[in-house]
């Protein structure tokens, strides 16, 4: 089965969890990425629970800084 | 408004957009842009706006220039060197266009200070040009409970992405991202670098939200994030959902008052 992470067709071979995607994908820092599974968000008690499906799209969001000025 | 012969020149290539024309360069005039942050982000944004002839442009920064921010800090040349930004910034800006107010608050914001600054000159626009998490969501909440509209960026390595907030009209910040990550969780641009021009990418796209907004034309990016990757050369847009469950601007809030995140604290360095 394919699905859709960042705009990036993946193929599986059996539906496995978020959380294992995250995992296999090699997500940086995974304990602060925000998850969006066909626009919708996916909480973090979520992740282990919920299993992908085929043609599912999948975001990783990523805290990203820059600029300047600390608050 | 009756314009002078000097600004019918200095604008006359946005005038003749049939989105901006006399009545849409009476709003740049009139209108009033808070950038917090003159680094990477705010220095594009600000003479954008400064030059588009943004009547107002507030510039709020506690840091002082130094020579590892001209890299990517444009407003600043190597002669401010020491200066404080939001001066070294209000004097890039008067000598590209001495008609603009430029407004300075040295210090950071904080949840202290931030609704006094914004309701300073009552800002139409704010753009969170910060570099750290605390200082973003504190924006974010501020303009969701005052009511305010805002863009949000954040650049590191090659990549780039940014958002707007526009009230009642899309998720905020805090939908997508929640809570702040604990101090030096997640990378930041002094540890893991960034490329110069990414600022300038960034930035002058929230510049370009900023007129936008002012003009009432086009699309803003609510309910989208844009990301972009300079090493590929590629722009995402992402359709984002508002939670229900968002703190401060969800269905059952329980923000209803500014709290300051763990931070740096200033001159910590």
């Amino acid at each position: 089965m394919h699905i859709m992470v960042n705009g990036k067709e993946v193929e599986l071979s059996q539906s496995v969890s978020i959380r294992q995607l995250i995992v296999s994908q090699e997500v940086a820092t995974p304990e602060y990425v925000t998850v969006q599974l066909n626009e919708e968000f996916v909480s973090a008690a979520e992740l282990d629970g919920t299993l992908l499906n085929d043609g599912d799209v999948v975001e990783f969001l990523y805290f990203m800084g820059g600029g300047q000025a600390k608050s | 408004m009756k314009f002078s012969d000097g600004q019918l020149e200095r604008y006359s290539r946005q005038i003749i957009l049939k989105e901006v024309g006399v009545k849409g360069q009476e709003k740049f005039l009139k209108a009033k842009v808070l950038i917090i942050g003159t680094g990477g982000l705010g220095a594009p944004a600000a003479m954008y706006l400064a030059a588009a002839g943004v009547g107002t442009v507030g510039l709020v920064d506690c840091d002082k220039v130094e020579l590892s921010n001209l890299q990517r800090q444009i407003i600043h040349s190597t002669g401010d060197v020491g200066k404080p930004k939001v001066v070294s910034g209000q004097e890039t800006i008067w000598d590209l266009n001495p008609e603009v107010e430029v407004v300075t608050y040295q210090e950071w914001v904080s949840a202290a200070n931030i609704a006094d600054i914004v309701k300073d000159r009552n800002y139409d626009f704010i753009i969170d040009a910060t570099d750290n998490f605390p200082a973003k969501f504190l924006i974010n909440d501020a303009c969701v409970l005052m009511s305010r509209p805002f863009s949000h960026a954040g650049i590191i390595r090659f990549q780039g992405q940014t958002m707007t907030y526009v009230p009642g009209q899309g998720p905020c910040y805090r939908c997508v991202f929640v809570t702040p990550p604990p101090p030096d969780a997640v990378p930041t641009c002094r540890q893991a670098g960034v490329l110069g021009v990414m600022g300038g990418i960034i930035g002058t796209i929230q510049a370009a939200e900023a007129l936008k907004y002012i003009l009432g034309t086009g699309e803003l990016l609510t309910g989208r994030l844009l990301t972009f990757d300079a090493s590929t050369m590629n722009f995402r847009q992402i359709t984002l959902a508002r939670r229900a469950t968002c703190q401060v601007c969800g269905d059952c809030p329980t923000i209803s008052e500014l709290i300051d995140h763990e931070q740096a604290v200033c001159g910590q360095k």
